[in-house]
């Protein structure tokens, strides 16, 4: 370091930062989030994350369509969304200053590549001029840094290629983020050192510029300040940072353990739920068997094919996946096997936005299936609830012998949060009792396997495997008789088991739901999924301005908690912000007849804290005058 | 071929289940199911460790008529039900039966890619060259031309030929055989139990309502010497009354001719072991259809490494390098920190 090292810098405290790291697909800005993530995470900071990717694999260099972002949020406190505007925006190039400027909060600070705003890259992006120097980035701290040069000139002495050089400077960016928010250098030195392992060259690289952004920030005399964020007061215990796709297959793993029955995973790759085959496919010695079928139809059959022989099993998909997998969760309804199934939603119709969520799969989930075809559904309500809500779908799925559909979204899939890990001897026994033994007498008085006796307290049917001796039976989507599962085409017999397959499921057991804040408030905000940390964000900030405002959310779609309808009602208003065009609020007036109100938003961005603030406080105001 | 150390602790009868069997009068479908029941009792296998799986179709009823496990599925789909079911239950017999337009047409990407990965089921595709169930419709393997209700001028058409599907999907065991003749049913069958993958033998099957008489050119007894040509491994392809004729490689192309035209050694030697499918493949065409001289038997019967058996393989050699289950673990795998 330089003379200018001795020049001591104000250390500020701040309760939390919003930093957006945005580049081309190619600049590893996932990479430069996460570790940063990471590092917070070990310093005790609450934390939420939002990555953001093209649906393009590689878009043309330098384009807005190629620009992937990284937010993460750390805070001093208990946190629940990764924020609604970045305080600090980190862009690579012009096109991901121009793709996310917008973002950025007012009088936020900028951190630019400034290398990277030649005449070339201006137009790629869209620019008639500068941003730099025209007057656009007036209402922002702008702090220039040519981390391309500087870059290039700190790894220069590894003997790498020029053309590579410039690939480190996403270290160097977060090297100097690290500094402004005075990270430990350590870890990431460790990280480079694991995550390069065997290419020398390459971890000396990317040594070399995350130590030059780190310096570049306690030397370049254009920082007015660095930032301390303190540890949050999260609950004490040992804690992982875990995303949504990546708890759900650990849940479908752990499910199978807690069952004390081999998982398999049928599953056709598809954005934004491909994650969820890849985690599970590393799993094989929990005796998980993954299986990548020829399309998502095959994923769901080979499910239901393997449930009959006696596997806990799940196939994972998206919206347009769910739609093909319609007939199939028919056929196991009819047949009445357990089975899993995990749509993490995206934006649609049709291929809609592959990389962007959307809550609008929960009509399909419940009614997309021919005739009457019902089955529970559940939804996980953050990254590490998806854990959770894989047990609980397992759970009801082989206790009541049927397909349960989890909606997640690509919002849940991809963000993180810390998660404050379960002791292992306290997850539930979720295992049930395959048949062994005959359970009727046939009209000579000898023992018979009736396949469809139902348990009377369940109504489930008993779930005998293949290699049961004596109990060999068939089951089909033809209609069955009550009891013996035979062919029937009987008209009362029809009416019987359409009852029957509708009370099953709509008796599974459901917890109560809980409402939080006042329970004599004056409105209640209703939500399900992955709105939830907006909501409970918005109910808090309302709640200390003096607004008497419940968040009541439903982990359980189907069926409803029993006392939804006794809860909605004790409030002059329910309002439901959704990712769709209102399907809970429909759902919820046809059953209780309440004026559920709907707060719609589907642009392919989860609902921010201060949307959902407004539009509650929106409504909060119309209550007072009325 | 029969296996005679197997004692079985089974008979015909046990094999059939109480169900009334209720295709029509007359249906090809009786002598296959007739079979396949007197057949298991000496494969060495328990109904209770056998399952028969079908999508949709009238072939798609049979499992119910076998008291073993069963899984009447929905159309197309058996072979991917029956896929995921021996994954998870490698231990088990699982058949798949199907008819034409289950298999090749609605359900013709899933037996495609059974095949090719070579799990190990055993696929019978009921051809009768019609849709049956749904009175009478044209199916993947009719004729151009064929008329039926929905081709009242004629099917436009080109069939497939279900040999040349499974071949060209690199189905490791591939046999035909027909309705009229149970012991070569049997045989057919029992070939294809003993297969160590995914077998697939097309059976032709007379739909005496819809296409009566489809396949009376090469099954009807009197028919039979002229135009069935008996496939046996390692031996000279020779067929009629007196072994008159026979089968040559023309330039790549299987031809039939008579055995006093030609020398002996110049005929086709039958060898179902040959990993390269073009001889297979070539004798699946020999015939433009069921009125000229058709092979049966086994045309293929190769060694792959079996699907199922290969997922368990991977399970024990992961157990091997990261350790036996553990949920403690998998938690902590991706690094944690304490507060």
């Amino acid at each position: 370091m330089t003379d200018t090292a001795s020049r001591e810098l104000p250390l500020q405290e701040i309760d939390e930062v919003i930093i957006r790291f945005a580049g081309d697909s190619g600049d590893g800005m996932q990479l430069t989030g996460d570790q940063f993530t990471s590092i917070s995470a070990a310093l005790g900071n609450d934390l939420s994350t939002l990555p953001e990717f093209p649906a393009e694999i590689r878009a043309p260099q330098g384009t807005l369509a190629g620009v992937s972002a990284f937010q993460v949020r750390i805070s001093d406190f208990d946190i629940t969304t990764p924020g609604d505007a970045p305080t600090v925006l980190v862009a690579m190039n012009p096109a991901a200053l121009k793709a996310q400027l917008h973002n950025l909060a007012q009088g936020g600070a900028l951190i630019l590549n400034t290398d990277a705003f030649n005449d070339r890259n201006l137009e790629k992006a869209g620019y008639s001029s500068n941003p730099l120097d025209d007057g656009t980035l007036d209402d922002y701290r702008s702090y220039p840094v040519p981390m391309s040069q500087i870059t290039r000139d700190a790894v220069a002495e590894h003997g790498v290629k020029p053309r590579d050089a410039e690939r480190s400077k996403n270290f160097f960016a977060l090297g100097l983020i690290s500094w402004m928010y005075t990270r430990p250098v350590e870890p990431t030195l460790e990280f480079i050192n694991t995550k390069f392992r065997g290419r020398e060259q390459v971890i000396n690289a990317n040594t070399a510029a995350f130590k030059a952004g780190y310096n570049f920030g306690e030397t370049a005399e254009i920082f007015e300040a660095h930032y301390e964020v303190k540890p949050a007061p999260l609950a004490p215990g040992e804690y992982t940072n875990v995303n949504g796709n990546t708890a759900l297959a650990w849940g479908c793993v752990v499910a199978g353990q807690l069952a004390r029955l081999p998982v398999f995973l049928g599953s056709y790759p598809i954005t934004p739920a491909s994650d969820i085959l890849h985690e599970m496919s590393l799993k094989k010695n929990f005796g998980v068997r993954t299986f990548q079928a020829e399309d998502e139809i095959a994923a769901a059959a080979s499910a239901v094919g393997a449930a009959f022989g006696g596997a806990l099993a799940f196939t994972s998909t998206s919206g347009p996946g769910l739609a093909l997998k319609g007939e199939t969760l028919s056929l196991a309804v009819s047949l009445e096997l357990p089975m899993v199934v995990l749509d993490i939603q995206r934006g649609g119709p049709s291929t809609g936005l592959p990389t962007k969520p959307e809550q609008a799969d929960l009509m399909m989930a419940m009614y997309g299936r021919h005739s009457e075809s019902p089955l529970p559904v559940v939804a996980p309500r953050s990254p590490a609830d998806c854990f959770d809500i894989a047990i609980e779908a397992s759970r009801i799925a082989l206790k009541y012998r049927t397909p349960v559909i989890v909606l997640s979204d690509g919002y849940l899939a991809n963000s993180s949060e810390p998660w404050l890990l379960p002791e292992v001897d306290e997850l539930p026994d979720i295992g049930v009792d395959f048949a062994t033994e005959f359970n009727g007498t046939n009209e000579d008085g000898d023992g018979i396997f009736l396949p469809y006796l139902r348990d009377p307290d369940t109504l489930a049917r008993p779930w005998a495997i293949p290699g049961t001796p004596g109990l060999m039976h068939r089951v089909g989507g033809i209609e069955k008789e009550d009891g013996t599962g035979n062919i029937s085409y009987e008209p009362e017999n029809h009416q019987l088991m359409v009852d029957l397959r509708q009370a099953k499921i709509d008796g599974v057991d459901v917890p109560d739901v809980e409402v939080a804040g006042e329970a004599d408030a004056d409105l209640a905000v209703l939500g399900w999924g992955s709105t939830w940390g907006a909501i409970d964000a918005a109910a808090g900030r309302l709640r200390d301005d003096g607004h008497r405002v419940a968040h009541v959310h439903l982990r359980h779609l189907n069926p409803l908690p029993a006392n939804l309808g006794d809860v909605l009602r004790r409030y002059r208003a329910v309002v439901c912000p959704e990712m769709n065009k209102g399907q809970l609020c429909d759902l919820v007036r046809a059953k209780y007849l309440i004026d559920v109100e709907h707060i719609g938003k589907i642009d392919g961005v989860p609902f921010t804290t201060g949307e959902v603030t407004a539009a509650v406080r929106k409504r909060l105001e119309e209550l007072a005058g009325s | 071929m029969t296996d005679t150390s197997i004692t079985p602790t089974t008979q015909p009868g046990d094999w059939a289940s109480d169900q009334e069997v209720r295709w029509c009068p007359g249906c090809g479908d009786y002598s296959i199911l007739t079979a396949m029941r007197m057949l298991m009792p000496s494969l060495g296998t328990e109904p209770h460790n056998t399952v028969f799986v079908s999508g949709i179709g009238c072939a798609a009823r049979f499992p119910y008529y076998m008291n073993s496990y069963g899984v009447h599925g929905i159309h197309g789909r058996a072979p991917a039900i029956a896929t995921g079911l021996a994954m998870a239950r490698p231990d088990l017999d699982v058949w798949v039966i199907g008819g034409d337009g289950d298999m090749l047409s609605i359900g013709g990407n899933h037996l495609i890619h059974a095949l090719r990965r070579n799990v190990k089921i055993k696929v019978l595709l009921f051809n009768n060259q019609i849709y049956g169930l749904t009175k009478g419709q044209f199916s993947p393997t009719s004729e151009i031309g064929k008329v039926t209700k929905s081709s009242p001028m004629g099917s436009l058409d080109a069939p497939f030929n279900p040999l040349a599907v499974a071949l060209g999907a690199e189905a490791s065991f591939v046999a035909r055989t027909h309705d009229m003749d149970r012991q070569h049913m049997m045989d057919t069958f029992r070939r294809a139990h003993e297969h160590d993958g995914a077998a697939f033998v097309e059976v032709f099957q007379n739909c005496n309502v819809f296409n009566d008489g489809a396949f009376e050119g090469v099954t009807k007894k009197q028919n039979r010497d002229a135009n069935l040509i008996p496939l046996a491994h390692g031996e000279p392809i020779r067929f009629g009354a007196d072994g008159e004729f026979g089968v040559i490689d023309e330039s790549g192309c299987a031809r039939v001719v008579h055995t006093a035209d030609v020398s002996t050694d110049e005929l086709l030697t039958h060898d179902e072991t040959k990993h390269d499918p073009s001889t297979a493949f070539m004798l699946a065409r020999l015939a433009r259809g069921p009125f000229e001289p058709t092979p049966i038997g086994v045309f293929r019967a190769v060694r792959r490494s079996e699907y199922a058996m290969a997922s368990t393989r991977q399970l024990a050699a992961a157990q091997q390098k990261q350790g036996a289950a553990d949920i403690a673990q998998l938690l902590r795998s991706r690094g944690t920190w304490y507060v």
